[in-house]
């Protein structure tokens, strides 16, 4: 790329354009403090009105598992806060199917409503986005 | 010996390694993201579950419930609490904290 289309870019990014943001999610909850402050990048994201889509990979599906309760550990519950993500118009969940199944878990073991893709599939939406997170 | 693992298998292979080293009273203590160890189903349930036959395998049930796995845990490991915790410290002369 050259420098003169490299300041044409910079350009466009002043004046609103909406970009594709995919958030990788690849662990668990409470072990480490990555699961949290991704949930919170995704707020901002979404607070500036942008694409945002999220990918469950690996012990990132264990971030979605029904019936977390933590009051024995004194850290804050942050699960529910995925069912808000729709009031964010953040509807683009994704749970790697594989992963999904080497962990013992189904569909139905997710509080919210996802869509399960292989890894395939989940490469080739990583093609379409501008902007790649990984947590 | 009291064994504590606190990562999960899926994410490091933490678990397999302290399992090869359990010998004659060993006890395994499953704390926090190692608590997907006890997870029934998924793929380092046979390990465990091998182990079981030979070792006692405990999981701290506060790390358990936080991670919505209370009813998904391997027939035959034992749950504590935070004071079952400090019981089990208490009762072995050694204490090896796998990272």
């Amino acid at each position: 790329m050259s420098e003169a289309t490299g300041r044409v870019d910079m350009e466009e990014d002043t004046s609103g354009k909406v970009k594709k943001f995919l958030y990788v999610n690849r662990k668990a909850p409470y072990g480490t403090i990555y699961a949290l402050e991704s949930l919170e990048v995704v707020l901002i994201t979404a607070a500036f009105d942008q694409d945002v889509t999220l990918a469950f990979l690996d012990d990132g599906v264990y971030q979605l598992v029904k019936g977390q309760h933590t009051k024995g550990i004194d850290v804050k519950n942050f699960s529910p806060t995925y069912r808000a993500l729709e009031g964010y118009d953040i509807e683009k969940l994704y749970v790697e199917k594989e992963s999904m199944e080497t962990r013992g878990l189904k569909e139905s073991d997710f509080i919210v409503p996802v869509k399960v893709m292989s890894a395939g599939e989940i490469a080739d939406l990583m093609l379409t986005q501008d902007v790649i997170l990984s947590f | 010996m009291l064994h504590t693992v606190n990562k999960s298998p899926t994410e490091r292979n933490v678990l397999e390694s302290c399992l090869k080293y359990l010998k004659k009273g060993s006890v395994v203590l499953l704390i926090e993201d190692g608590v997907y160890g006890a997870l029934k189903g998924s793929s380092t349930t046979t390990m465990v579950e091998k182990t079981l036959k030979n070792f006692p395998i405990y999981a701290l049930y506060p790390d358990i419930e936080a991670r919505g796995m209370q009813d998904r845990v391997i027939d035959g490991i034992k749950l504590v609490d935070y004071s079952g915790f400090v019981d089990l410290v208490a009762e072995h002369t050694t204490v090896q904290a796998w990272l």
